[in-house]
């Protein structure tokens, strides 16, 4: 099953209460996923040269300070840190392949959950509401987020299972579906060089993306790729550095709503999910059409 | 007139009230108000109420409706009044996917749009949908009529039985084994008819009619033989 939402400002008005006013709108998505959740948020932007991670240990008691410590002496610049829970944001005066590889290097155990200059990606297994409270989620801020909660089908309940799953600088993917062609396409990914850490369907989906994109598509071609070589039944978000794309396969067994005012817009596989948006009574709501993308960015 | 506030009560206690009217009808009018996008709201009513709901419902909102006149004033999730039985469901907003889906009788008016699949496996109800309609519609669309003041989606009317469907924009493409059919007396009377009681305000004449071509394989009489 699996539930998606996802909330993008138009402007500034609702900036620091973005993380407030997405709460609810992922817990009421936990009967459509109950598993893990997760979401990815996008805000205090890092300048030109750097780049920000978000890095997830198992152990929360795992000292970020040191590994921040010995990163800066590895990379020779600048290294800012800030502990969730079990995850750590860094912020790097560096580029994203170096600090990349000096991570590999010293701390091959640290999983690289995001990368880019504001996106943020937490996620984890349990009940959206733990999820949202373990990492402050009604506390944070920035102009879009998109989140899911997951039922899995596909593969194993795993922190490495749930969403969104990274696919590039600043772009991540949230699905609710299922893929059918997803494990010789992931072999064909394979060979073109793209990693996998699960035996996950949407992971493939995200892969795909990421090689499209590296192919040098925009991401409006990509999507126009992925319709064609991905079989099976799926409703995407994808979450950019400007905004958010939603599409939805061509048979669109799986549902989708969108809402629109003048200061937001959101997106949900329900609409109950909406409820409690500040001028939702107003909102225009309608369904996304079929084998068809949408895509909102601040320009 | 009794109004039902789902912030205060569940929809199970508005289906119980509503149920009850089957055996003891007290109050003919009810009002449902804070629908937001709860599913299964006025579903399997057995009586001869009206039910207004302000704000969107949510999934097979109207289900199995039996002689209750169901408005929703706003949008309705999946499945709208799906396998109804009699009685009038209109949707002033749009509808997802499968509206009246399996439905044996009564009227569903959409004034929206309807999503993916509505009237699929209608089997007598009446649908008339004054915006358009998704991609496979009316599949194995059995008995009853289906009208659409805008336009169609991919492959309407697949694997069609007896259903007239009547659409007044474009097709996008038709399902197999529907054809584009002639517009006969009866058939504008039907259609005049359809319209009036769905309170549109159409020229029968500017439809055209789609129905079976009855070439599949149910309709070879050859094939009795393999039961």
């Amino acid at each position: 099953m699996c539930g998606i939402v996802g909330l993008y400002l138009k402007n500034d008005k609702f900036e620091k209460k973005l993380g407030e006013l997405f709460e609810p709108m992922l817990i009421s998505m936990t009967d459509r996923g109950p598993d893990s959740a997760g979401f990815a948020i996008y805000g205090d932007e890092v300048g030109e040269n750097w780049v920000k991670l978000t890095l997830r240990h198992p152990d929360e008691a795992f000292s970020w300070e040191t590994l921040s410590d010995k990163l800066s002496v590895s990379l020779g610049c600048e290294v800012k840190w800030m502990q969730n829970a079990n995850v750590a944001v860094l912020k790097i005066n560096t580029d994203e392949r170096s600090a990349r590889s000096a991570l590999n290097e010293l701390y091959p155990d640290v999983l690289i959950l995001s990368a880019g200059s504001s996106i943020e990606i937490l996620k984890e297994v349990g009940l959206p509401e733990n999820i949202a409270s373990k990492f402050n989620l009604s506390g944070m801020q920035g102009s879009h987020i998109i989140g899911h909660t997951r039922m899995a089908t596909e593969s194993a309940v795993t922190m490495e299972g749930s969403h969104p799953f990274s696919t590039g600088s600043d772009l991540c993917l949230v699905h609710n579906g299922s893929l059918s062609n997803h494990n010789r396409l992931r072999d064909k990914l394979k060979r073109e060089g793209i990693t996998f850490e699960t035996e996950n369907d949407s992971e493939v989906a995200a892969g795909y993306l990421t090689w499209r994109l590296n192919q040098g598509d925009t991401l409006k071609e990509a999507l126009e790729n992925a319709l064609k070589d991905l079989d099976g039944f799926f409703t995407f978000t994808i979450g950019t550095k400007d905004g958010f794309a939603v599409m939805r396969d061509p048979i669109a067994c799986k549902p989708a709503v969108l809402a629109e005012t003048d200061d937001y817009v959101a997106m949900a596989s329900e609409y109950q999910a909406l409820v409690t948006l500040p001028g939702i009574e107003n909102a225009k709501v309608w369904e996304p059409e079929p084998a068809t993308f949408y895509i909102w960015e601040r320009k | 007139m009794m109004t039902v506030d789902l912030a205060a009560q569940s929809v199970r206690d508005l289906n119980k009230a509503l149920h009850e009217c089957k055996d003891n009808l007290t109050e003919k009018e009810w009002i449902v108000t804070n629908p937001k996008g709860n599913h299964n709201i006025a579903v399997g009513l057995d009586a001869d109420i009206s039910v207004d709901v302000h704000g969107h419902a949510g999934y097979f909102c109207a289900g199995m409706n039996k002689k209750a006149n169901i408005t929703v004033h706003g949008n309705a999730g999946q499945g709208v009044a799906e396998n109804m039985m009699s009685g009038v469901v209109r949707i002033k907003g749009d509808a997802s996917q499968a509206a009246g889906a399996t439905a044996h009788g009564g009227l569903l008016v959409i004034e929206g749009n309807a999503g993916a699949r509505c009237g699929i496996s209608m089997k007598g109800v009446d649908i008339v949908v004054k915006g358009n309609i998704g991609h496979m519609s009316c599949f194995m669309g059995q008995s009853g009529s289906l009208v659409v003041c805008g336009d169609a989606g991919e492959a309407l009317g697949d694997s069609l039985y007896e259903v007239h469907i009547y659409v007044k924009g474009t097709v996008k493409s038709l399902g197999a084994d529907c054809i584009e059919k002639e517009m006969r007396s009866e058939h504008i009377a039907e259609l005049k008819s359809l319209l009036e009681k769905a309170g549109v305000d159409e020229n029968p004449l500017d439809f055209k009619r789609y129905g079976s071509a009855r070439q599949l394989y149910t309709f070879k009489v050859d094939n009795a033989s393999a039961y």
